[in-house]
């Protein structure tokens, strides 16, 4: 017994040290250079920039000196790739679209100069060009709480993780009760970021009730929504605070496998999740008995294939089981009987960056931010028209004007904006004239949108609605699965109708039948793929249905002058 | 069984890998695959995915090994390869063009790059050349969404790409391709 607990002790002892060894190395560099790691700016010469500085660091014998941090996405990912310098008692630097040249001046005419002169330096004018302010809106309007370490620490490095504190959530867990974690969440009023907003301590709770001799805990990293990419972001930039999450919750809910069911078409995540939970297991924060505490806990990653029905959470149970990801009625709910008719509870993977912070900062500061029924951030996608397009993260309840054209910066080459559409696939069309509105779950859905996973889409003058709306829904009827008739069916003669419209051959009554059509998808479909699929076309009827008839009196006058 | 293992000493004889674990065997990387997934749950989709990454594409002969090693009907197999976007079926061309049409994508012009390749390539999206050199597919998001429209040729993503880039990008591959197989020839030469 007494050997038992030396050992225990020696496990959390070891997590102190490496935590605090990791803020001692970063404190012994003069400089720091940060440089965002992720797909995007690695697409575009940031793997590039990383390797010229780590040559010029070397060739200047700066190792000692200079320290070299690959992070996450650093958000702005329209300017990139981006580098952040920090250098000890100075504001930090951000530079935009660095290319490894510039990388090299970066360090020879700021980074070496800065360190020469010290007080004295001040940024030369044709660097000064490169940089971004950093009290600027994009930066300055966002709050940082699932996206906190993302941009800032090494994904790939657990000990960067542990020394911001990381991990000390998941060892407070262990000391309470699953009851205890579980009303703390409800407390925090988190709900479900992939969309659907179920509140995520419920969900907890009923898993935490449900038998089983064996109970599973999901994560959904199916990121299908085409445009947007928060989970990715969230899972190359700081891995460890989606696994953390996942650890919370299988304690409070006796789990004992979790599965992270994750796009094939992400490489890179997958890469940096499997690594993690590699270090995770090193430390003894996954296995048997974790830190002592009598938990038992492991968990897998799987991929999907390509489908984007697997984001539904039976379907992807299907996927995981090794079936056609193809949804089935509920009840019953996964809770009760999910992967292998185990209860399962599935999350989505922002929820679980979230799970760590609520802990730490504690439920009722948690429930301080955002609006009346949506609490804490919701990280956006900001893509489309925009000036700043990138990854955003924001209070819940900020309105879509202040994050479309004050972090957004507007829309880019000075066009007029159009609409902003929310939610991707199942989503729909805001016009300008409602962006006071607030961004959050109950509020979008009065305009006939929804929150869903994150995706912002800003639309300038120049994008036709009719467009948009063959677009969205040519997706769904690809993606859709089959199994129901009204999705299978409706959406097909939905599309044709709009091809229709959309050539210029439209008649009047197609506007009735399309709507018809939605109702009867809306109410009939199986999935939420289904139900949800007319909502692009219903709200760009709704806001802009002079577009639609635009393209009929095409037709008709056609006619007239046959 | 022995004797038969002795005499056949082929890698691709599946029925062999459960009945004679010898460490002597040389497996393919099928069986190595199999052999990898089939005591975990849940990993069917897995294995497909790790013998595609080797051989670029999923051959029947493999689809049948897979159902036999893994103990899964092969209806199951082909239900699954047939259903996911991501397997392919057969073999691609060498160079895979895959033209993101992710919604800021599309918005911003990924069509006409699609278009603008369909036409300079002859093919349509999901085709390959008959010279099975170039193979053009839609995929949905890369995640670059800041860098639309985005192209990603066999790993290598172009940002901001513009239908007017694309005769470039298709001399640009045509090169690197003939480059290897020159040298691919000589080392054969030798």
């Amino acid at each position: 017994m007494e050997n038992k607990a030396k050992q225990d002790a020696a496990m959390l002892a070891k997590l102190d040290e490496a935590a605090d060894n990791q803020r001692k190395k970063h404190k012994s560099y003069k400089c720091q250079i940060l440089i965002c790691n992720s797909t995007s700016c690695r697409s575009s010469e940031g793997k590039e920039v990383i390797e010229a500085l780590g040559e010029c660091v070397k060739s200047h014998e700066l190792t000692e000196i200079v320290e070299i941090i690959p992070t996450g996405c650093m958000g702005l990912c329209a300017k990139g790739p981006l580098v952040r310098v920090e250098l000890a008692g100075k504001n930090p630097v951000i530079y935009k679209h660095v290319n490894p040249m510039l990388a090299r001046l970066i360090l020879a005419q700021h980074v070496m100069m800065a360190l020469k002169h010290k007080g004295d330096f001040q940024l030369p004018d044709f660097l000064k060009e490169h940089t971004l302010p950093i009290d600027m809106p994009f930066f300055a309007k966002q709050t940082k709480i699932a996206l906190d370490n993302v941009g800032i620490i090494n994904p790939d490095s657990i000990e960067d993780y542990l020394s911001r504190g990381g991990y000390e959530s998941f060892r407070k867990v262990l000391t309470m009760t699953p009851s205890e974690v579980i009303d703390e969440i409800k407390k925090s009023g988190l709900r479900g970021r992939g969309g659907g907003g179920f509140p995520t301590g419920l969900k907890w709770d009923f898993a935490n009730k449900s038998e089983g001799d064996e109970k599973f805990i999901i994560c959904n990293g199916d990121e299908g929504d085409p445009g947007a990419y928060m989970d990715s972001g969230l899972l190359e930039g700081d891995p460890h605070a989606v696994l953390e999450g996942m650890m919370i919750g299988a304690y409070a809910q006796k789990a004992t496998t979790g599965w992270f069911y994750i796009r094939a078409e992400y490489p890179l995540a997958v890469e940096r999740l499997t690594k993690a939970i590699k270090h995770a297991r090193k430390y003894r924060l996954l296995g048997k008995d974790i830190l002592g505490s009598g938990f038992d806990f492991n968990c897998e990653v799987r991929l999907g294939a390509g489908a984007f029905v697997c984001g539904e959470e039976t379907a992807l149970i299907a996927s995981i089981e090794g079936k056609r990801g193809t949804p089935r009625p509920r009840p019953p709910y996964p809770t009760e009987s999910g992967l292998w008719g185990k209860p399962s509870s599935i999350n989505n993977v922002e929820t679980f960056a979230n799970i760590p912070k609520i802990i730490r900062m504690g439920a009722d500061k948690y429930y301080a931010i955002g609006s009346d029924k949506s609490k804490g951030t919701k990280v956006f996608a900001l893509t489309g028209r925009v000036e700043n397009g990138g990854l955003v993260e924001v209070p819940m309840g900020m309105s879509i004007k202040e994050i479309v054209s004050d972090i957004g910066g507007g829309v880019a080459d000075g066009k007029q904006l159009k609409a902003v559409q929310t939610g991707g696939p199942s989503g729909g069309v805001i016009p300008t004239y409602l962006h006071d509105l607030p961004v959050c779950y109950d509020k979008l859905k009065e305009v006939g949108s929804i929150m869903g996973s994150g995706g912002m889409i800003v639309m300038d003058n120049d994008d036709s609605m009719v467009e948009i709306a063959k677009f969205y829904l040519g997706f769904t009827v690809e993606e859709s699965c089959g199994k129901c008739s009204p999705c299978r069916i409706g959406g097909t003669q939905m599309l044709r109708i709009l091809e229709r419209i959309s050539e210029g051959k439209g008649k009047k009554e197609d506007i009735d039948k399309l709507k018809r059509l939605s109702f009867a998808m809306q109410k009939a479909s199986l999935c939420g793929l289904g139900q949800t699929s007319p909502n692009p076309v219903l709200s760009t009827l709704k806001f802009f249905e002079e577009e639609y008839m635009e393209k009929m009196t095409e037709e008709a006058n056609d006619e007239e002058v046959k | 069984m022995l004797g038969q293992e002795k005499k056949s000493g082929c890698c691709y004889d599946s029925q062999n890998l459960e009945k004679t674990p010898s460490k002597k065997k040389v497996f393919s990387k099928t069986e190595l695959a199999i052999k990898k997934w089939k005591k975990k749950r849940g990993s069917l989709i897995m294995a497909l995915h790790e013998i595609q990454d080797l051989k670029g594409f999923l051959p029947w002969e493999d689809a049948v090994e897979v159902a036999e090693g893994m103990n899964v009907p092969l209806a199951r197999v082909y239900e699954v390869l047939t259903f996911y976007n991501y397997f392919k079926l057969e073999a691609p061309g060498d160079i895979i063009i895959s033209v993101c049409y992710g919604t800021a994508c599309y918005l911003k012009g990924g069509k006409d790059v699609l278009d603008e390749f369909s036409e300079k390539l002859g093919i349509a999206d999901g085709e390959s050349t008959e010279d099975k050199m170039f193979h053009l597919q839609t995929v949905r998001c890369v995640g670059c969404c800041g860098l639309a429209p985005v192209v990603v040729i066999n790993g290598k993503t172009y940002g901001k790409v513009r239908p007017s880039d694309v005769r470039g990008m298709i001399e640009e591959w045509q090169e690197k391709h003939a480059a290897k197989n020159s040298v691919d020839g000589a080392s054969d030469g030798e």
